[in-house]
């Protein structure tokens, strides 16, 4: 019988930056990825059974039609208690996912920077820019319910938020994302590889790169190019620079930028510019003032790729894009519902690539842990699911 | 700063949250539950790990714990430990019951207070 169950937490690689869990913190860990497995397997299934028999035809016996758009199935669907549980459980286990990360990260936040300090301390690969003004959206929210998000520091050089980051989306996937939790980046870069084996970028751009878990794959795919992590946090700069250390990856320089401008970079001076899970986390303005950067700094003939979950296209069902779009409200991700209402292709025009050169395709994540879960027992758990929508193409 | 990790660690992030069940009193002792229900792996999780190594150090067998038959009296303690779990576990439920079955032990503090302002 296969359990289809989620690795244990200390699979992960505790390279030297990684915060130190005892026994009991791993174990919250454990138990929280096999509680979400669970969730993702067996009670969301049951919130599709219940609409599949109850809420539409109730709707309908109601309406005399069934749902025009996402927001009056997730007004019918508030009422489903199947569909209660199941929101009320993930929204539970996320909470509790911080809480638990928070508590082990915070009371060794002191030696976690040390030890960062340590290793930056004669790092020129950590560029950090003195009284850089975080974009308001980023001020604005705290993405995916964690208290204080990617700009806080709690102190001259703390670090503990981008620990805890690094140490919990094993909770969150199910350890679906490798040892590394850089399936994301390990996929594009494969895939560029096997596609274009005669593209050999020598200047990568990571947009929106946080720690860097999605650029060190580029990196090592491509070890003669030089690539900018960008990000707006000072924490995860710093923690990822001296993680990028640890891990012996000497080739990424990570830089403390918005990427809505890019004015330290100069034109056409990139041969790739990549975002993994960035663009949702911006905002309904600065994400044109983004593209537009794109195209500015991208060479003639370089490539750009965007990873992010899919756009709400018209053949996708409304419970479809009701379930997708559920983090936005609810796991604090506000603008991923109105980023997939907008076509990529318009995205990508504006970033300098003609519709004749858009590129849209499906990656999945390549995970190291030998009990990651197989394809075959994959459950679909949208926004969850580490398969994800690539859209971007070439400049010509 | 000072670092509170006890009080840090469980802050609220920004925005409302919202609450899925139709009572959210319902919604709060299940956050509650899960917390506990948590807490309970955790410390299964600790004792397996304590009797594997018991094990790999010769202490004692796996095994000598999954066929051990407890005497009489330990018997009669363990069930008396469970008998009383369950009841500490299930307090609101007898006491529910008792509200029920003893009207006359059941009125409102109000009305007791008024009684003995009487009295």
């Amino acid at each position: 019988m296969d359990y289809n169950l989620p690795p244990v937490w200390t699979q992960l690689q505790q390279h030297e930056v990684f915060p130190t869990f005892d026994h009991d913190e791993r174990a919250r860990y454990n138990f929280l990825s096999n509680l979400n497995r669970f969730i993702a397997t067996t009670v969301a299934p049951a919130t599709k059974v219940a609409y599949d028999r109850r809420v539409e035809s109730e709707f309908v016996a109601t309406h005399g039609r069934s749902f025009q758009n996402r927001l009056e199935l997730q007004e019918a669907m508030q009422h489903e208690p199947l569909y209660q549980t199941w929101a009320a459980l993930r929204r539970c286990t996320m909470e509790m996912r911080q809480q638990n990360g928070r508590a082990a990260t915070l009371r060794q936040a002191h030696e976690l920077a040390a030890k960062v300090e340590n290793l930056n301390r004669d790092n020129d690969k950590l560029i950090l820019t003195p009284n850089f003004v975080q974009p308001p959206y980023l001020e604005h929210v705290d993405n995916h319910l964690m208290p204080g998000s990617y700009r806080t520091a709690y102190f001259d050089k703390d670090v503990s938020n981008a620990a805890n980051y690094d140490s919990g989306l094993f909770v969150t996937s199910g350890g679906l994302l490798g040892s590394l939790t850089d399936g994301g980046g390990k996929a594009i870069a494969h895939w560029v590889k096997e596609m274009y084996p005669d593209f050999k970028p020598k200047r990568i751009l990571d947009l929106g790169a946080g720690l860097g878990h999605n650029t060190l794959p580029l990196a090592q795919a491509f070890p003669d190019a030089e690539v900018y992590a960008i990000d707006a946090s000072e924490p995860f700069l710093r923690y990822g620079a001296a993680r990028a250390k640890a891990l012996g990856i000497e080739n990424v320089w990570f830089v403390q930028m918005n990427a809505e401008n890019m004015a330290a970079f100069t034109e056409r001076s990139f041969d790739w510019v990549q975002s993994t899970m960035f663009l949702h986390e911006t905002g309904g303005h600065a994400i044109h003032r983004i593209t537009k950067e794109i195209n500015r700094v991208l060479a003639k003939g370089g490539l750009t790729l965007h990873i992010e979950q899919p756009p709400y296209t018209a053949d996708m069902s409304f419970y479809e894009q009701f379930m997708r779009d559920w983090d936005a409200y609810n796991n604090a991700e506000p603008f991923w519902g109105f980023l997939h209402d907008l076509d990529p292709r318009d995205l990508m025009q504006e970033a300098g690539v003609a519709a004749e050169n858009f590129i849209q395709v499906y990656v999945r994540a390549i995970n190291d842990l030998d009990t990651a879960q197989t394809d075959a027992t994959m459950q679909e758990d949208y926004g969850r699911t580490p398969r994800w929508h690539v859209f971007g193409g070439w400049k010509r | 700063m000072e670092i509170n990790d006890i009080l840090m660690a469980g802050n609220k992030s920004k925005g409302q949250r919202p609450y899925y069940l139709d009572d959210p009193a319902v919604e709060r002792v299940l956050n509650i539950t899960m917390a506990l229900a948590t807490e309970l792996a955790v410390l299964r999780e600790r004792l397996d790990t304590v009797e594997r190594l018991l094990d790999s150090k010769g202490v004692l067998a796996q095994t000598e714990i999954e066929t051990f038959v407890p005497d009489s009296a330990a018997a009669e303690a363990r069930q008396l430990a469970h008998a009383r779990y369950v009841a500490r576990i299930l307090r609101i439920v007898q006491q529910e019951l008792e509200a029920v079955a003893q009207p006359e032990n059941n009125k409102p503090m109000t009305e007791i207070a008024a009684d003995i302002n009487e009295m």
